[in-house]
């Protein structure tokens, strides 16, 4: 057997993609955190819930409609999105003109409600997603065996994050995104719909949840607080990588989700803590994060 | 074209338009004097619905814009250059000159823009907007909203911080663009310059209108200006 630095090789590259996998996750929550934190100045307290919401509008349109995983994975963003779009026009568009605390704590406490409501419909124990069948099994890598399934989890969220990426730094819809995010009365001045780009913004950053919601779905149980275990280290991601940067959300997930599966190699005991001791030492060298703007 | 008449305007308690009546005609440049605090900004920012709180009558050709809101005010085709030019630092050059949605046809194209300011077309690959000098971005804060079509334009002081060669500039344009039928109000501090390129002068005074000066007779007017201005 192949050893690297004293560790089987197996181990390793099995904890490495692990790491890749949570961070790519990380990587999809944060930049939906990143993209709503710059347009509406709120901090989501309810995207764990809302991923949450993605994963079971998959189980139950499988189990209640007979649609599928890939079908579902246009769908579940398409109806949780719809959901958020209503939550922004019904409650978080009241908060715009106050501190971010008021966010924080209206967000937070819909998280509480969304995650209870499914507790009491659906126990806590977890619903089961099979894998599809096209993405089960596992290849032989040479230096390892890879589960089929999360080789794709890995792709996809690369490929979600980058679309994503393009759209706000290479189109003109992104280019008003980013005006907006920048003067928004002037660019309302200028003919732009801003409430209702605003109202479609929070929709986009709740889908990519919701996707990724989908791609969790198989991984792990989908059950009611499937997004708490995620959303504490989604936000120490969002603020290493910079408030609001877009590149930053991306790179600092995947990465800090390496770092985290390493740590579980090297000393499993800090696995938990090494991605807030990171944020730290970030935060003391470049105190507006990795890609943060300088004022 | 635009008529205003007592027009009122807050910022939060303070009270700072206190009945404006004035009016632009179509095809005319009409400028906005006044010392520093007498209301001219706001006066701007009031007809494009950029101040938490306005009353009185906003016409613009004939329709009451006082209860829109400042995008539908945008697609009513007026426009506004804003003061300290409003260039996004987040965008590139050509994403800034192409960020206002143009509402109606009869714009000028991009190429137009840059044969009117050749300055820009060099420096269109500037990754951030506001990495051009005071010139340069005062030039893309008026060419971009030569593109969306609004046939009326508010400049709030297009000249100030300026060299006097990019300041010659800029007048050259507004008379160019008064020659291809754009309507203009312009506010304005050095009314040496306002004198170079507008029809009419109004000269506004803690929130009110004081007076309106014709350009003809601005050179015999100039003791009460002197007075006005305080210079």
């Amino acid at each position: 057997m192949i050893m690297i630095f004293g560790i089987p090789g197996p181990l390793l590259f099995g904890q490495l993609l692990l790491g890749l996998i949570n961070g790519a996750f990380y990587a999809m929550l944060s930049l939906g955190l990143a993209v709503i934190f710059g347009m509406l100045n709120i901090i989501n307290f309810a995207h764990g819930a809302l991923f949450m919401m993605g994963s079971f509008a998959a189980w139950m349109l499988l189990n209640y409609v007979g649609i599928g995983y890939f079908p579902s994975l246009i769908l579940a963003p398409l109806l949780v999105g719809i959901i958020g779009v209503v939550l922004e026009k019904l409650v978080i568009s009241r908060l715009y003109k106050l501190d971010h605390l008021y966010g924080l704590l209206l967000t937070f406490g819909m998280s509480l409600v969304i995650e209870g409501l499914f507790r009491n419909g659906y126990g806590s124990s977890g619903l089961p997603y099979r894998i599809p069948d096209i993405l089960q099994g596992a290849v032989n890598l040479g230096f390892m065996y890879m589960p089929i399934y999360r080789g794709w989890v890995v792709v996809a969220a690369l490929v979600v994050c980058l679309a994503t990426w393009a759209i706000i730094e290479k189109t003109s819809l992104g280019a008003t995104l980013r005006a907006a995010t920048e003067n928004a009365p002037l660019v309302q001045a200028f003919g732009v719909n801003v409430p209702r780009l605003v109202t479609l913004t929070f929709g986009g950053g709740v889908a990519l949840a919701a996707f990724a919601g989908v791609l969790a779905a198989p991984i792990y149980s989908v059950n009611p607080n499937m997004g708490d275990n995620f959303i504490n280290t989604v936000f120490a991601v969002v603020v290493i990588g910079g408030m609001g940067s877009i590149m930053g959300s991306i790179i600092s997930g995947f990465g800090l989700g390496v770092i985290e599966g390493l740590t579980k190699v090297f000393y499993p005991q800090a696995s938990a803590t090494v991605v807030f001791l990171v944020m730290v030492i970030i935060l003391m060298v470049k105190p507006r994060g990795l890609f943060g703007k300088t004022a | 074209m635009l008529e205003i008449s007592g027009l009122n305007a807050w910022y939060g308690e303070s009270h700072i338009l206190h009945g404006v009546d004035l009016e632009v005609r179509e095809g005319e440049v009409v400028t906005l004097l006044g010392r520093n605090g007498a209301g001219k900004t706001t006066t701007m920012k009031s007809i494009m619905g950029l101040v938490p709180r306005r009353e009185g009558s906003v016409k613009f050709r004939g329709g009451e814009t006082i209860r829109m809101m400042s995008n539908q005010i945008a697609h009513a085709g007026i426009a506004i250059c804003p003061e300290e030019r409003g260039i996004f630092g987040t965008l590139s050059v050509t994403e800034n000159l192409k960020l206002p949605p143009v509402i109606a046809p009869g714009g000028l194209s991009v190429d137009e823009i840059y044969t009117l300011f050749p300055n820009l077309k060099e420096r269109a690959r500037t990754a951030h907007g506001t990495k051009l000098s005071g010139g340069e971005q005062q030039m893309l804060a008026i060419g971009r909203i030569l593109r969306t079509g609004s046939k009326m334009l508010l400049l709030d002081e297009p000249t100030e911080g300026l060299a006097p060669v990019i300041v010659q500039q800029i007048g050259r344009t507004i008379r160019e663009i008064k020659n291809r039928g754009f309507t203009v109000l312009l506010v304005e501090q050095n009314f040496r310059f306002a004198a170079t390129v507008a029809d009419r002068h109004y000269v506004m005074e803690h929130g009110k209108i004081v007076d309106m000066i014709p350009n003809q007779l601005l050179e015999s007017s100039m003791d009460k200006l002197h007075e006005y201005l305080g210079v």
